[in-house]
């Protein structure tokens, strides 16, 4: 396939996709809070586009209520949110050491590439316009619960865990474009709820264990002593 | 249909109102009384449904067949009987200061939204608001896990919420991969998450995507029901929220969990045209039973004994879904009823003697059966009906599934039986001090309400020496529905 042959919303859907698992990357990557939350409003900002786009596209307008709340949740809320409990909480400025940083990186690599074994049977079935785009979808799910997985802070968790969901949205936009509008609406009420709840518990981590780090969560076991 | 409304709006109000008044002292009396409603509601819409067959509801949002509507009453009877239980215990929380008023309200609000979210995750037709509901249910009961604001609780609850949450994505992903299928096979219809569409046209639904889909859905689903190797956040879930959590966490979410992955593989199976989806499950099911049965020997705290044997049982129903046929399908179906009813018994009398021992710590817990013999003695038959043995109910559905293991694979009965044996064996060696051990001297009873538990057990054991035909004919029919191939 030469993307060349591909019509031109297409090719700009492609590219946003790239982008969008760029911002992926950027997001492991990141050690400082602020940043990341920046990068997370920026895949937010990326995938309200991919949206627009694709209901232009397909001519299926209720997707742009979609985009609508996307915008309002992962570009304004959800990241404005963050950053005000990180300012509140005084750690936008702390750093996070991670672990090995260079395997983690390749190890996300071979995610994406896991990805796309996983979707041939899918890329094979679907139109030319979506065919990268599902497996990149799930190499952004995939990253996402890498981020979960391997950093320690409370904040670049929930950061992951949001990331995580906005793959999943981008998978239903580009794949069938968009879900029923109930669905839509009650995954939308389901991550306002989350972010809020997250929020909450910031402030009960913080008082218990005086930071967010959740290595020191480490009372319960599986096997008591 | 006017029942099936009322049955969801109950809870719906009861959110909001004890939202306002769950501080009050007659709040666990309100609690009582919307779940009694909601009960009464379901169990008119039962009737209905025995009656006149399956109920799909105008604009195809909710549809109610044999499947779903006993889990619906289960649902609702448990959520009652737990909240006779509730009430006095969260006042005795109140009375020694570990919860504030403002965490009463959010107590009662949710527990209401945790039985709202649940009754409409089984009485949906639309496979997205399924998802919905259940991860709706995880965000209602996540600040209940951490209500008393200890450590441990907290480290609990952010457990729950992450590794549930990121499970649970899992799922969705699965569900959009099922919508794609269907959008390919029934392009133009925006109808392609309705259970009953998808149904009938399963056998068009491309394969690949069906499997790969059912993968995500095991895997997300599944952390939920506890699958091990994602069960991580059950036990601490189960054993740092207030007791009457536990009793409806173990009794009813992991059902839910499980009815959800057994409605995909109802589809999966006939697009894939083989036993892919019944080998995965049983796999994971055969692993969680194994390894809980023997965690369940390295406990120290008695909630958290429970839920690892709450974790055993729920790979044994997966195990038994996996094989598939009439006999273990139907056994599963059962198992699911009385394991429910059991094991909320069991986590009611628990609460009452962590009271009595002013400890949840198995070691803390001495001599039930002399300082107030009702709870020693429901702890004893409770442990004894979970446990497996005769006459309970769940001796009866245990037994269907080793048949229909012997039948159709025999070998896997030796490892069947070797988990039992050691869960049992688990259970009574930790369950012997507590209710026969020496008493500590200035132990005192406490008032406690059994009846939810004696009515429990009573109808638990009514289920092993006989099952009511109408849950019976529900039970083969849904076995019908499931496998294609009725008991009875």
């Amino acid at each position: 396939m030469l993307i060349s042959t591909l019509s031109f919303p297409e090719q700009l859907v492609l590219t946003l996709a790239a982008l969008i698992l760029l911002t992926s990357f950027l997001m492991l990557a990141q050690v400082r809070l602020d940043s990341l939350i920046n990068v997370f409003a920026l895949q937010g900002l990326l995938l309200f586009a991919a949206t627009v786009l694709m209901a232009i596209i397909s001519g299926k307008y209720h997707m742009l209520i979609s985009a609508a709340l996307t915008l309002f949740l992962k570009v304004f809320f959800i990241p404005g949110q963050l950053r005000r409990l990180v300012f509140r909480l005084d750690i936008h400025r702390e750093v996070e050491v991670i672990g090995n940083p260079s395997i983690i990186m390749l190890f996300a690599a071979a995610l994406v590439l896991f990805s796309y074994y996983v979707a041939l049977p899918i890329r094979e079935l679907s139109l030319l316009s979506t065919r990268n785009t599902i497996a990149i979808s799930l190499a952004v799910v995939l990253i996402g619960m890498l981020i979960v997985i391997s950093r320690r802070k409370a904040v670049t968790q929930v950061v992951g865990f949001m990331s995580m969901e906005n793959g999943l949205f981008f998978a239903a936009v580009v794949s069938t474009h968009g879900m029923p509008m109930v669905v839509e609406l009650g995954v939308a009420f389901d991550v306002l709820v989350a972010a809020i709840l997250f929020g909450v518990f910031f402030f009960h981590i913080r008082t218990e264990i005086g930071s967010l780090d959740t290595d020191r969560l480490n009372r319960l076991t599986e096997v008591e002593k | 249909m006017t029942a099936l409304v009322l049955t969801l709006l109950f809870p719906l109000v009861g959110v909001l109102l004890l939202g306002v008044i769950g501080h009050w002292r007659y709040a666990g009396g309100v609690n009582l009384v919307i779940c009694t409603v909601t009960f009464a509601t379901a169990l008119f819409m039962a009737i209905d449904i025995f009656q006149h067959g399956p109920l799909l509801s105008t604009g195809k949002l909710f549809y109610i067949d044999a499947f779903n509507v006993y889990l619906i009453l289960l649902n609702a009877f448990v959520g009652m009987t737990t909240a006779v239980f509730s009430g006095p215990y969260m006042a005795h929380e109140v009375a020694i200061g570990r919860v504030d008023d403002g965490r009463m309200r959010l107590y009662y609000s949710m527990y209401q939204g945790f039985l709202f979210t649940m009754l409409v995750a089984l009485s949906t037709n639309n496979l997205g608001v399924l998802w919905v509901s259940i991860e709706g249910a995880t965000l209602a009961t996540v600040l209940l896990v951490s209500l008393y604001r200890t450590r441990e609780s907290i480290e609990a609850g952010w457990k729950y919420f992450i590794i549930c949450g990121v499970g649970i994505s899992q799922a969705l992903f699965g569900t959009i991969l099922v919508y794609f299928a269907a959008e390919q096979t029934l392009p133009g219809q925006d109808e392609g998450l309705l259970w009953t569409v998808l149904q009938e046209h399963a056998d068009k639904m491309d394969s690949g995507v069906m499997a790969l889909a059912f993968v995500f859905l095991l895997v997300g689903y599944g952390t939920k029901v506890g699958l091990v190797p994602l069960h991580n956040w059950l036990p601490d879930a189960h054993s740092e929220g207030p007791t009457p959590m536990s009793a409806i966490l173990s009794g009813l979410l992991l059902n839910i969990a499980l009815y959800a992955i057994i409605r995909f593989k109802m589809l999966v199976d006939p697009a894939l045209g083989n036993h892919l989806a019944g080998n995965l499950m049983m796999g994971f099911g055969m692993l969680s039973f194994s390894v809980a049965g023997l965690l369940l020997h390295r406990q120290k705290d008695v909630k958290r004994m429970f839920s690892y044997s709450s974790i055993e049982h729920m790979g044994l129903m997966t195990f038994a879904f996996g094989i598939g046929g009439p006999l273990a399908t139907f056994g599963a179906l059962l198992h699911m009823i009385v394991h429910s009813l059991t094991k909320s018994a069991i986590f009611i009398t628990v609460g009452h003697a962590a009271h009595i021992a002013g400890s949840q710590a198995i070691g803390q817990i001495r001599g039930l059966i002399r300082t107030q013999p009702l709870v020693g003695w429901g702890l004893l038959i409770g442990t004894c009906a979970i446990a497996g043995l005769p006459p309970f109910g769940v001796f009866t559905s245990e037994f269907l599934l080793f048949n229909a293991t012997i039948k159709s694979y025999p070998w896997l009965a030796a490892p069947l039986v070797l988990g039992l044996t050691i869960a049992f064996a688990g259970l009574f060696r930790n369950l012997q001090p507590m209710v026969y051990g020496e008493p500590p001297v200035d132990q005192q009873p406490i008032v406690a309400n059994m009846w939810p538990v004696v009515l429990h057990l009573a109808l638990v054991l009514w289920l092993g020496i006989s099952i009511p035909t109408v849950l019976a004919q529900w039970l083969n029919q849904a076995t019908l529905m499931i496998v294609g191939q009725g008991v009875l």
